[in-house]
């Protein structure tokens, strides 16, 4: 053998005749490791957590500060108004990385390794959105940091604030799967990009995140109400500021859990499904 | 004889493209494998129904005695694959990954390190563990997405293209890892558009075109098929190497074979006297040969032979370092 030979055969020849095999990961077991692995993407390209960190932080400072004193008076004022809203919309938009992600591994071959491992075959994708859960958290924990800073004061104490934050997150593990669905049916992770946000454009704008549903004329005040973002925007600034949010609380879950009836198996079935 | 996979009659189409129209394998436990063919001829379609990822239209395949289709999750125990691109997540180091794979299969946290490591150091990954795998040369990704494969040794292994791309160094050590995996009694099928790959490796080998087996055998049974002996004829000058074609072919000395070589002609050539005179043939016509060699037919050959037309598999020299 020439010098050239990295591995030397013996060596390998030791380890391969270890024909040992243990019984697989289980269904949970497989789904943690591989949040863990979007934990290690995480760490291992910290860029990713620009959109969760420093985006936000300027959504927060630029409608406050511009819009705060035409809206409501002042930006104090309206950050009390905009700050749940800003939550939503952050959270809502980068529930699109989801399927850029399931789109980039499909594309680079790795899910045909995870496909020929013999673990539960959800495992995959169930793991990733186990990953997302971290980014939402990250981001809804940096707004309302920042929120707190600039003076928005949730009448609802931590309590209010950590139901909305959870109500947000359920919402968006529910569209997730939509991104789920396009990211398996597009060439490009830009695609799915460029797809998703024709829907979440209007999803987030029309809705009554950035001014107050009566403040639109009224054909338009029958649209943005039937929102869910709409709802999920209202729900959250009640719970933070303490007060009945119940109708809309329960819209936003009926939205998500529609959503995930008909997307979460949609997309599993097209997962099994061969490429 | 125990057979490690079997296939019968595989038909898969995508579209209007019959990728597969009934492809017969019966391949010996413990033995390697080759699948030989150029571009879409079916290759990666016949690995990714044996590896649980596709599903035939028609036609049934076992790996271990356990259908692919019916019995996924008992095959999915004993395969591991190694695609056509790199099946490791490139964001994670190499360590990382091996880790990933070690606990998917089950192992527990620190067995699942040890294994990866004893494997790092194997494949000479070891300085390179705690590296991104997107900083990895070609033959280094090459290397730690076969040692994904290798994190529970398989007892069938599935290889797609594992050299293309890479320059004649790393193929060489890709070679050496399939020969140390074979070694171990792990069935190895691997596909390749290169037929020189195919005939060092492999034991024996089936030529696939347009999703049909059109020959079977090991490499000597191939060359056999073809029938005859080749004369390939060096020539000083590129330029006269029309007019060699034109009079080795016009004289009959037999079956004018496609080269890559732009200053090389080969013909096949019933007996060895008849070399002689095509060479003083040559002279005569006063073309000058720098050299000539007198061989077996090679499988390029082979192909031709089968098909009538040349392998596209000249290895593209996209070398990847």
């Amino acid at each position: 053998m020439s010098a050239d030979t990295i591995p030397a055969r013996g060596d390998l020849g030791g380890l391969l005749g270890d024909r040992r095999r243990v019984a697989p990961a289980g269904m949970l077991s497989a789904t943690l490791t591989l949040g863990w692995r979007a934990m290690l993407k995480i760490k291992h390209v910290p860029f990713q957590l620009f959109d969760v960190t420093i985006m936000p932080l300027m959504f927060t400072l630029l409608f406050t500060y511009i819009f705060g004193g035409a809206l409501a008076g002042s930006p104090r004022e309206y950050i009390q108004y905009l700050l749940p809203g800003v939550v939503v919309q952050t959270v809502v938009f980068i529930t699109v990385y989801t399927g850029m992600g399931l789109n980039t591994d499909i594309k680079k071959g790795l899910y045909d390794r995870f496909r020929s491992l013999p673990i539960w075959q959800p495992s995959p994708v169930v793991g990733a959105l186990a990953g997302d859960l971290f980014r939402y958290s990250v981001a809804s924990t940096v707004i309302l940091t920042v929120g707190l800073i600039l003076g928005f004061r949730p009448q609802g104490g931590l309590f209010g604030v950590l139901l909305a934050v959870a109500l947000v997150i359920a919402f968006a593990l529910a569209l997730s799967w939509v991104w789920i669905i396009i990211g398996m049916n597009v060439k490009t992770p830009e695609s799915v990009m460029t797809v998703s946000f024709i829907f979440l454009m209007p999803l987030t704008f029309a809705s009554d995140i950035f001014v107050r549903l009566e403040t639109m004329p009224s054909w338009l005040q029958v649209v943005v109400g039937n929102n869910p973002v709409t709802h999920l925007a209202a729900a959250s600034r009640a719970l933070m500021h303490g007060e009945p949010a119940g109708v809309a609380a329960a819209w936003v879950l009926g939205w998500a859990v529609g959503i995930t009836a008909v997307a979460a198996p949609l997309a599993l079935r097209m997962y099994h499904r061969e490429r | 004889m125990e057979l490690a996979i079997e296939t019968s009659g595989l038909v898969k189409t995508f579209g209007m493209t019959r990728a597969l129209d009934g492809i017969d394998l019966g391949i010996r436990k413990g033995s390697v494998y080759g699948l030989l063919g150029p571009n879409g001829a079916g290759k990666t379609t016949t690995i990714r129904i044996l590896a649980t990822l596709l599903r035939p239209e028609a036609g049934h395949a076992t790996v271990l005695g356990h259908d692919v289709v019916r019995d996924a999750r008992a095959v999915r125990r004993m395969i591991s694959l190694t695609g056509q691109y790199a099946s490791v997540d490139e964001d994670l180091t190499g360590i990382e990954n091996l880790v990933l794979v070690g606990r998917l299969l089950g192992l527990p946290r620190r067995e699942a390190k040890e294994r990866a490591r004893q494997l790092l150091d194997a494949f000479g990954l070891a300085e390179a563990a705690k590296r991104q795998v997107v900083t990895f040369s070609g033959g280094m990704r090459r290397r730690i997405d076969i040692a994904a494969s290798l994190v529970s040794t398989p007892e069938v292994l599935f290889l797609d293209e594992p050299t293309s791309g890479l320059d004649p160094r790393s193929r060489n050590q890709v070679w050496d890892i399939v020969r140390a995996i074979a070694d171990q009694g792990t069935t190895v099928l691997l596909t390749t558009q290169y037929l020189e790959e195919a005939d060092r490796l492999a034991e024996r080998m089936a030529v696939i075109d347009h999703g049909r087996l059109i020959a079977e055998g090991t490499s000597e049974e191939l060359k056999a098929s073809v029938g005859a002996n080749a004369l390939h004829v060096r020539l000083q000058d590129r330029e006269a190497r029309e007019r060699a074609t034109a009079l080795l072919g016009e004289e009959a000395y037999g079956t004018i074979l496609p080269a890559t070589d732009p200053r090389t002609v080969s013909v096949t050539i019933s007996d060895t006297a008849r070399a002689a005179a095509a060479l003083t043939a040559l002279s005569g016509a006063g073309i000058a040969v720098a050299g000539f060699s007198l061989g077996a037919p090679s499988l390029d050959d082979v192909f031709f032979a089968l098909t009538g037309r040349p392998t596209e598999a000249t290895p593209k020299q996209e070398v990847v370092v």
